[in-house]
């Protein structure tokens, strides 16, 4: 693989609806209502059921996993939990994107900056990988 | 509420062994609409959160701490992994609280919690800063 710095990977979106929030929760264990309940959302300030903040980040691991093509590859990754990602109750959901770009490279690892967004807002912070290549 | 400061530093007992299955990291693709790798036997990056959550639930609900869960906001989530999870595995994750400050009414609480198998091999360590709104009651 010959990753250098400036390389941009292949943007990736993924639509997000309730029912995968439904299926996170069950398959993480992370039963939160404010993730499947509007009426617990709506009383703690949201404005609705919003994604798990590990939603969007195993989203960000996904992109991730493709563009790595190996997952064995990732040596850390994470991101801070900015901006709630409200998802309405239809059947489309919404869509989050996920860009990277290679900000360095040192000693066969690169260094990667990941963009999260939904509805074009940024919704992760210091979304960051560091992966073998 | 603050927290007791004297919590930092200190390690909680380590989670039950979980046993790692293939229908779980089916289960975990299928939420996040992601292909299998290696035929569906390794799981996906984020998955030693499925243990780790185990560990923090049982750091929010220790009646000593004195969290309480719907004042609780995931800050910050971060792995380092020394290899990916695979069927099969047996883990346990061990939590320590690394750091922990207050600061407008929240106390931050900064954590790790090492991933290991049952027999002691590392595969990943979890960081994360869990804010818990304490005294903004």
């Amino acid at each position: 693989m010959s990753w250098a710095p400036g390389h941009q990977f292949e943007p990736q979106s993924y639509p997000v609806r309730r029912s995968d929030l439904i299926r996170y929760a069950g398959a993480s264990g992370d039963f939160n209502p404010i993730h499947w309940s509007d009426r617990v959302a709506t009383s703690v300030g949201l404005p609705s059921v919003i994604a798990h903040g590990m939603y969007t980040l195993a989203l960000a691991g996904r992109a991730l996993t493709t563009w790595a093509e190996d997952p064995a590859r990732v040596v850390s990754f994470g991101a801070r939990f900015t901006k709630p990602v409200p998802v309405p109750d239809d059947d489309l959901g919404i869509t989050v994107e996920v860009a990277g770009v290679v900000k360095s490279v040192e000693r066969g690892q690169a260094m990667i900056e990941l963009t999260v967004t939904n509805a074009g807002q940024k919704v992760l912070g210091v979304s960051r990988a560091v992966v073998r290549c | 509420m603050s927290l007791d400061p004297a919590l930092a530093g200190r390690t909680f007992a380590p989670t039950p062994p979980y046993a790692v299955s293939r229908a779980k990291i089916a289960e975990f693709n299928t939420a996040l609409g992601a292909e299998p790798v290696n035929e569906g036997n390794t799981a996906p990056l984020t998955f030693p959160i499925v243990i780790a959550f185990q560990a923090m639930t049982q750091l929010m609900t220790d009646p000593e701490v004195g969290i309480q869960l719907h004042n609780v906001i995931h800050g910050d989530q971060r792995f380092e992994q020394t290899r990916p999870i695979e069927a099969g595995d047996e883990l346990v994750a061990t939590l320590t609280i690394e750091s922990l400050r207050a600061a407008a009414g929240m106390d931050m609480i900064g954590t790790r919690t090492e991933v290991k198998t049952s027999s002691g091999e590392p595969v990943a360590t979890a960081f994360a800063t869990l804010v818990h709104r304490g005294s903004a009651q």
